[in-house]
C-alpha cells in the first residue's frame, strides 16, 4: 500500500490556478522527488500535505487515513515531518532546544508535571535528549550543540532545520529544496544523508528539488510539475528526457 | 576561564548551570534574608519589588518567552487584587485558598482574553488587551457591591495560616517566598515542552505548527499561566497599597508592566527580575534625588556667588517639583534602552561578565548581529 496517495489536488490562489489536479503516490521506503519551474506548485503540494492551506478539490491520504482535513498540529503526530524553503528555525534558541521541540509531537507529559518538573517530566526529557543525541550524532551537529542559531552559518542551519524534522522520527520527510543556498561539498553531504534517512533510518523522503545532479543522485521516481499540472513521473533519467519537461524549462514551440 | 565538565544529560535538566552558580543564588537568597535588618526604612519599598517581580514574571512568559505582546496586564492584576479581597473579606474564605481561587479566576479571565486573542497577531492584539483593560476598569468602578465602586475598598492586614504577617518584614518574607516558588514554577515550565513550545511560537508560528505544537493550545496556556501569576501578584499587591480603588489599575500601570520587562531584556528570567528592581526602585530614586538635587546644585552655584547659588537652587527645585517629572523620566529611560541598550539590563549584564571573563580580548561586536535583529523584531 502507497504511504502517500494525493488525488486530484487542486488550489486557486485568487484567479491563479496554482494547483490542477495533480495525483500522485509515494511508495514506503523510496526517495519522490518533485521538480518543476519556479511557480509550478511544488512547495503548494508541501503546504497541502501539512495543512497550511486547504486544498480546493482532490484528497490526501496517509497510511490509509484521510488527512485533508486534519487540523494542522496533528499532521506530526501522524508521522509527516518537513523542512521549509527558507529555514524556519527558532532563531533566539539554541540548536538543542530547536531540535528539542522536533520532539514535541512524542510529548507524553501534562502541564502539572511539568510545572513541578516531577520525576517523570525529568525522565521524558532525558528520553528526548537521547533521540536528539542520536540525530545530532547522525548530522555531525556536535560543535554547534549549544550555539544559538542566529550566530550559525546557513549551511549549518539547514542541517539543523533537518535534524528538526528527524527528531520528530517521522514515517514521512518532507524536504523542500534541500539543497537551495549550499555549497558544492555541503550539496555532497545533503545527498549522502537523504540515502542514509532513506536506507539507515527507513524513512520516507518526499523532496522538492531544483539541483538536478543531487535529484538524480538520491531520487527513485521523479515528479516534473508546470503549472500546477503533472506533466512527466519516472525515474530521474526519463523525466529529464521528456520533451514537455525539455520544453517546461527551455521554452518551445 | 572556567569550562563546564558535562558527564550526563541530567546536568543540562538542572535548574543552574554548576555548582557555583548555585552557590551564588544561595548567597543571594542569604543576603534577600538579612536585608531588611541592614536597610529597615527600605522594606516596603523591597516587597513592592518582590510583587513587581511576580508581574515580571507574568508578562516575560506572555511577552519575552510566547511574544503575545500585552498591554492589559494591570487589569488582571486588578481582577487578582479585587477577587482576593472579596474572597478573604466578604465571603471569609482563609489566605491561601482565597489566593489560589484569585489565580484561578485571573487565569481564566486570560484564557476569555486569549480566545479571540487567538485569531490576531502583533499589534492589534497589544490594541485588544488594552481594550480588555479598559473594559475591566469601568466593571472595577461599576460593580460597586464587590469592588466597593470608585469609593474604593480598604484591604484587611493578611493572615495566612492564622499568623499574622501584616507587619513590613513579615509582608517582605511572604512576598520573597511566594516570588520564589512562582520563579521555581516558571522555570520549571520553560525547562519543559510548554516552554520550548511557547519560544517555537515567538520565533516562528508556522515551524511549531508543523512540529506539532497546537498553536491554539499553547497561546491560551500562555495566557492563562501569565494571567494566574498576575493574580496572585494582585493578591499581594491589595496587601500591599492597602486600599483598592479602580483608578489604581489604569493603563499606566499596564505601560509599566510593560517597560519592566523591556528595560529587564525580553526573553529571560533574570531580565523580568532585574526590571521589576528597577521599576519598583526608580520612584524611590526620583523622590529622593527630588530632595536632594537642588541642593547639591545650589551649592555648585555657591562657588560662583551666593546669588547664582540661590538662583540655581530655585530653578531646578522648580523643575524637579514638575507633576509629570515621573512618567516622563520613565518614558525617557525606555527610548534610550531601545535605541542603546535592546537586550534590557539582562544584556548589559551578560557583555559585562563576558568583558570580564574574556579580558583583554572582549570585542564589541560579538552581540552585535543579535542586536540587530532584536531592532527590526520590535517593529514586528
Amino acid at each position: 500500500m502507497s504511504l502517500l496517495v494525493a488525488e486530484g489536488l487542486g488550489i486557486n490562489f485568487g484567479g491563479i490556478r496554482a494547483l490542477d489536479g495533480v495525483s500522485f503516490a509515494v511508495e514506503p521506503g523510496e526517495v519522490f522527488t518533485i521538480i518543476g519551474p519556479n511557480g509550478a506548485g511544488k512547495t503548494t503540494i508541501f503546504n497541502l500535505i501539512s495543512r497550511i492551506y486547504d486544498p480546493h478539490q482532490g484528497r490526501v491520504t496517509f497510511a490509509g487515513e484521510e488527512i485533508t482535513r486534519v487540523p494542522p498540529h496533528q499532521i506530526a503526530r501522524r508521522g509527516i515531518a518537513r523542512t521549509f524553503q527558507n529555514i524556519e528555525l527558532f532563531q533566539h534558541a539554541t540548536v538543542l532546544q530547536n531540535l528539542l521541540l522536533g520532539r514535541h509531537a512524542h510529548r507524553r507529559t501534562r502541564f502539572a508535571e511539568e510545572l513541578l518538573f516531577l520525576p517523570r517530566a525529568r525522565r521524558h526529557e532525558l528520553a528526548h535528549r537521547e533521540a536528539v543525541e542520536r540525530v545530532i550524532d547522525f548530522l555531525d551537529l556536535q560543535a554547534h550543540r549549544d550555539s544559538l542559531i542566529a550566530n550559525l552559518p546557513y549551511g549549518v542551519r539547514k542541517v539543523v532545520e533537518m535534524g528538526r524534522a528527524l527528531c520528530m522520527a517521522p514515517r514521512l520527510l518532507l524536504l523542500d529544496e534541500p539543497s537551495s543556498g549550499l555549497s558544492v561539498e555541503e550539496t555532497e553531504d545533503m545527498a549522502f544523508w537523504i540515502q542514509d534517512i532513506r536506507t539507515l533510518l527507513d524513512i520516507t523522503v518526499l523532496m522538492v528539488e531544483h539541483d538536478m545532479s543531487l535529484v538524480s543522485a538520491v531520487s527513485d521516481r521523479v515528479l516534473a510539475l508546470n503549472y500546477g499540472r503533472a506533466i512527466a513521473l519516472g525515474t530521474a533519467r526519463e523525466v529529464q528526457e521528456h520533451p514537455d519537461v525539455i520544453t517546461a524549462y527551455l521554452g518551445g514551440s | 576561564m572556567r569550562f563546564l565538565f558535562k558527564t550526563s544529560y541530567d546536568q543540562d535538566l538542572g535548574l543552574f548551570r554548576d555548582l557555583v552558580q548555585r552557590n551564588w543564588y544561595v548567597a543571594l537568597l542569604a543576603g534577600l534574608l538579612v536585608l531588611p535588618r541592614l536597610v529597615p526604612e527600605y522594606v516596603v519599598d523591597l516587597s513592592l519589588v518582590f510583587i513587581y517581580g511576580l508581574c515580571g514574571l507574568s508578562l516575560m512568559v506572555l511577552a519575552g518567552y510566547t511574544g503575545l505582546v500585552s498591554l492589559g496586564h494591570a487589569a488582571f492584576l486588578g481582577v487578582g487584587a479585587y477577587a482576593h479581597v472579596f474572597f478573604t473579606q466578604t465571603l471569609g474564605l482563609p489566605w491561601l485558598a482565597a489566593v489560589a481561587l484569585a489565580a484561578a479566576l485571573t487565569a481564566a479571565a486570560g484564557v476569555l482574553v486569549g480566545l479571540p486573542a487567538l485569531r490576531m497577531t502583533g499589534v492589534y492584539l497589544t490594541i485588544a488587551t488594552l481594550a480588555f483593560a479598559l473594559i475591566i476598569q469601568e466593571v472595577f468602578a461599576r460593580w460597586e457591591h464587590v469592588t466597593g465602586g470608585l469609593k474604593g475598598r480598604a484591604v484587611d492586614k493578611p493572615v495566612v495560616f492564622g499568623v499574622p504577617l501584616g507587619g513590613d518584614v513579615a509582608f517582605y518574607f511572604l512576598c520573597l517566598a511566594v516570588l520564589a516558588g512562582a520563579v521555581w514554577l516558571t522555570a520549571n515550565l520553560l525547562r519543559s515542552p510548554t516552554g520550548r513550545a511557547w519560544v517555537a511560537i515567538r520565533d516562528s508560528e508556522i515551524a511549531a505548527q508543523s512540529m506539532g505544537v497546537n498553536l491554539a493550545l499553547y497561546k491560551t496556556m500562555a495566557f492563562g499561566y501569565s494571567a494566574a501569576l498576575m493574580g496572585v501578584a494582585g493578591a499581594l499587591f491589595a496587601h500591599k497599597i492597602g486600599f483598592l480603588a479602580p483608578d489604581i489599575f489604569s493603563v499606566l500601570l499596564s505601560i509599566q508592566l510593560l517597560l519592566m520587562v523591556v528595560v529587564g531584556g525580553l526573553g529571560s528570567l533574570h531580565g523580568a527580575l532585574f526590571g521589576a528592581v528597577f521599576v519598583a526602585l526608580l520612584p524611590v530614586a526620583i523622590s529622593q534625588a527630588r530632595d536632594a538635587v537642588p541642593t547639591w546644585i545650589g551649592r555648585i552655584g555657591a562657588l560662583l556667588g551666593k546669588g547664582a547659588g540661590d538662583a540655581a537652587f530655585t530653578v531646578t527645585d522648580r523643575f524637579v517639583k514638575q507633576p509629570g517629572l515621573e512618567p516622563g523620566i520613565f518614558g525617557l529611560i525606555l527610548v534610550l534602552f531601545i535605541l542603546f541598550e535592546p537586550l534590557g539590563i539582562y544584556g548589559r549584564w551578560l557583555k559585562l561578565k563576558l568583558y570580564f571573563s574574556m579580558f583583554p580580548l572582549y570585542k564589541q561586536a560579538t552581540f552585535r548581529r543579535q542586536k540587530a535583529y532584536m531592532r527590526s523584531e520590535r517593529l514586528r
